[in-house]
């Protein structure tokens, strides 16, 4: 899919919350041993809300950091999208307690959108969209999540807690990251999925990987290359979803990208897999360091299933932009260490009477 | 009795075969066993299979399967008996064909195990133990074959390293198997320190869950030339059984069912135990692969680790064992088990076996066990001339 007109990403911003458990701490719980845990995933700690935290506070935390890139006016936004699989509400929407907390009400369109971890590239579809054909100025995508993994579960060790914004807009002096062209790729692939009422979600172990994570990644990438005439080597930077630490260590390879240009974007062995916030916080890290005329690939997974493969070029504003708020290097590196127990009660899997 | 000729073989390769059904798998195999042939159509199907009714809802596959492959209206039944399933298969197949009723008989085994969590798995695997005095109180074959180990340990004075070596072997062997479900090599290392599953069972020591199906055809030995141009015949088939709890036997590291069904298999082969020069054993943990080998007669008891260590058992050795891999590192697509072990020393005794081949074998043994070895089927097949 191609714009008509140009548009692109004139803002970007995330929030990592400051708990972090080890891998060695969780494993410890169940009568696991640490190391083979994290031979088995590559992931080191994983990323947690506070007790005060949820997807809706996340969300605020990393538009406002994109706003501050942005410096355009809360009320010129005409679309909020939050994209997450832990919305605070099961029936009220997270995208209007966002909307209200960044002055973009009330003459604005928001809607929460759920895809499993995929939902904050289609924040981000919708938004190039509604911008492209002119009907908004700016539009607000967010991914964000507090995941749940059951206790003692394989994905107790990687579902984390994290989140990513971004303002999307028209104008060519405004933006950091043009968009070149995106696909997606969808089919009922029933890998993961959780029911009305179930606190935690069920997957299908294996099933998750070839027939899921792997295919859709595969197809919908493949699918933009074709489209817009590109190969990996064409590109600077490939940041796909990361459910554990092997998973896009893989489909790189599969695809023909290297590490190089994995690594900037690559982040879960130090805050877990953020679903929905996981492949845009790898983008957002990756719009900290590019430099103007470098191109990037996004391509996020959701079960379900399916991908969003995004090729993006980024402009000569990125660079007095990337200072304007903290980084994701920064919010990785500002973290303090929890106990199981602690970790417990602020997910919330201590039930109070 | 007529005696008994296997004319080709058929294997799908043992994996996670999401996108394929028991009756694709085994037609599957089944096409290839007879593009080597002058057959199209066969007699009778004997269908080996375990877990169709608890992981694919399905029963009835012996008419499924006469359906899907094209072979209506044959003689098409579902055998099952645990993991021997296929074991159990191949025996009906041969009695078929030496009794005289059958001419052309298909006898292999399918298996599916990805269609659900291994939770299931390891649940409808269990019902091949005695699920009332040992499923119910959460006996799992890894944990029955864990008391094994350790009483093997105990009684040796080893510990799991000769199992680790083993288990190396396997890897090695199925590196070059391009059937294989786990064609890589591991380092002794990699495998002792892998996880537990079972204390003192750890990753390495399992075969792994996987989808698969292989096919033998069977005909008359004297017809044999008629339908293709190579063979193998059918030389000793046997089976026996045991009691299905651990608990009630005398000894858990002498499987009774595998020496008697061997002895009976030897004798109808006029051969002994020496003469066997390749043998293809049921290593669904590396504990059974030592005791199996044991109750065989081809190893002394207690002498595994040692000959493990020598590398009697590598294929340039004075006895290779499971140069497929064997269950370890092939893989145990349980009810179709039996079907790859006689499918693989059909292909060493035709000396097709590619890079797994050993140095011309004249006599192949197979050993098909149904849980920790109540049921035992064994298989000799020697070289035609």
């Amino acid at each position: 899919m191609k714009p008509l007109r140009e548009v692109g990403i004139v803002g970007w911003g995330s929030y990592i919350p400051k708990y972090r458990v080890k891998i060695e701490e969780i494993a410890r719980m169940w009568g696991k041993r640490g190391e083979w845990v994290k031979d088995d995933l590559l992931i080191e700690e994983k990323a947690v809300n506070g007790p005060d935290e949820d997807t809706a506070t996340m969300s605020v935390e990393a538009a406002k950091n994109a706003l501050k890139r942005a410096k355009v006016n809360p009320k010129d936004i005409g679309a909020v999208f939050v994209g997450t699989e832990s919305k605070p509400y099961a029936v009220k929407p997270t995208s209007t307690i966002v909307a209200e907390a960044i002055g973009a009400t009330p003459y604005v369109l928001a809607a929460d959108l759920e895809f499993a971890c995929k939902a904050g590239t289609e924040a981000l579809q919708c938004c190039l969209g509604l911008v492209a054909s002119g009907m908004i100025k700016y539009g607000l995508a967010i991914g964000a999540d507090t995941a749940q993994g059951a206790p003692a579960d394989p994905l107790e060790y990687s579902a984390a807690c994290g989140g990513s914004a971004f303002i999307i807009g028209s104008s060519p002096s405004e933006m950091v990251a043009r968009l070149e062209g995106s696909a997606s790729y969808v089919t009922d692939t029933p890998d993961f999925w959780r029911r009305p009422q179930q606190p935690y979600p069920s997957h299908a172990e294996a099933f998750t990987g070839d027939p899921a994570y792997f295919k859709h990644i595969r197809e919908a990438v493949q699918a933009l290359l074709s489209e817009l005439g590109l190969k990996p080597s064409d590109f600077d930077y490939a940041v796909f979803h990361q459910p554990n630490g092997k998973f896009p260590l893989r489909i790189a390879r599969q695809l023909g990208f290297t590490k190089e240009q994995l690594m900037p974007g690559y982040l879960v062995p130090w805050i877990g897999n953020t679903y929905a916030g996981s492949s845009v916080t790898g983008f957002s890290a990756v719009l900290d360091v590019a430099k103007p005329g470098q191109r990037v690939l996004l391509a996020s997974y959701g079960s379900g299933a399916g991908s969003d493969a995004f090729s993006f070029v980024v402009q000569d504003a990125i660079i007095e932009k990337q200072p304007l708020a903290p980084t994701v290097k920064e919010y990785i590196e500002r973290k303090e260490y929890i106990d199981y127990a602690f970790y417990a009660k602020y997910r919330g899997k201590i039930i109070l009477s | 009795m007529r005696k008994v000729a296997i004319i080709s073989a058929g294997l799908t390769k043992i994996s996670r075969h999401w996108d394929k059904s028991l009756q694709q798998l085994f037609a599957e195999a089944l096409d290839k066993a007879l593009a080597s042939t002058k057959i199209s159509k066969a007699d009778a199907i004997f269908v080996g299979n375990m877990c169709a009714q608890d992981l694919s809802r399905q029963n009835n596959l012996g008419a499924l399967i006469a359906d899907y492959s094209g072979h209506l209206p044959a003689t098409s039944i579902r055998i099952e008996a645990a993991c021997a399933s296929a074991g159990a298969a191949i025996l009906t197949g041969y009695m078929a064909v030496a009794s005289g009723l059958y001419d052309v008989v298909v006898a292999g085994g399918v298996e599916k195990l990805s269609e659900m969590n291994t939770k299931y798995v390891t649940e409808a695997l269990g019902k091949a133990s005695n699920v009332e005095y040992e499923l119910f109180y959460g006996a799992s074959f890894v944990s029955l074959n864990a008391l094994m180990m350790k009483l093997y340990m105990e009684t040796y004075g080893v510990d799991r390293t000769p199992f680790a070596e083993f288990a190396v072997l396997m890897h090695k062997n199925a590196s070059v198997n391009p059937y294989a479900q786990l064609p890589f090599e591991i380092t002794l290392d990699k495998a002792l320190s892998s996880e537990y599953i079972a204390e003192p069972i750890s990753l390495y020591d399992c075969a792994p869950i996987g989808d698969g199906a292989a096919v033998l055809i069977m005909c008359p030995l004297e017809e044999a030339r008629k339908y293709a141009d190579s063979f193998v015949e059918v030389a000793g088939i046997a089976s026996a059984t045991d009691t299905v709890d651990l608990a009630s036997r005398d000894d858990i590291l002498l499987l009774n069912s595998t020496k008697v069904a061997a002895e009976k298999a030897y004798k109808m082969a006029k051969i002994a135990p020496q003469d066997i020069d390749v043998v293809e054993i049921h290593d669904t943990f590396t504990i059974m692969g030592f005791v199996s080998l044991e109750s065989l007669g081809v190893v002394e008891r207690g002498k595994t680790p040692k000959y493990v260590k020598e590398g009697v058992f590598e294929k340039d050795g004075d006895l290779p064992v499971n140069p497929s891999g064997g269950l370890k590192a092939s893989g145990h697509p349980v009810g179709a088990t039996g079907a790859y072990q006689v499918a693989y020393l059909t292909l060493q005794l035709l000396d097709a076996a590619g890079k797994m081949q050993v140095p011309s074998p004249e006599y192949g043994l197979a050993q098909n066990l149904a849980g920790t070895a109540s049921g035992s089927y064994i298989t000799i097949l020697k070289r035609a001339r």
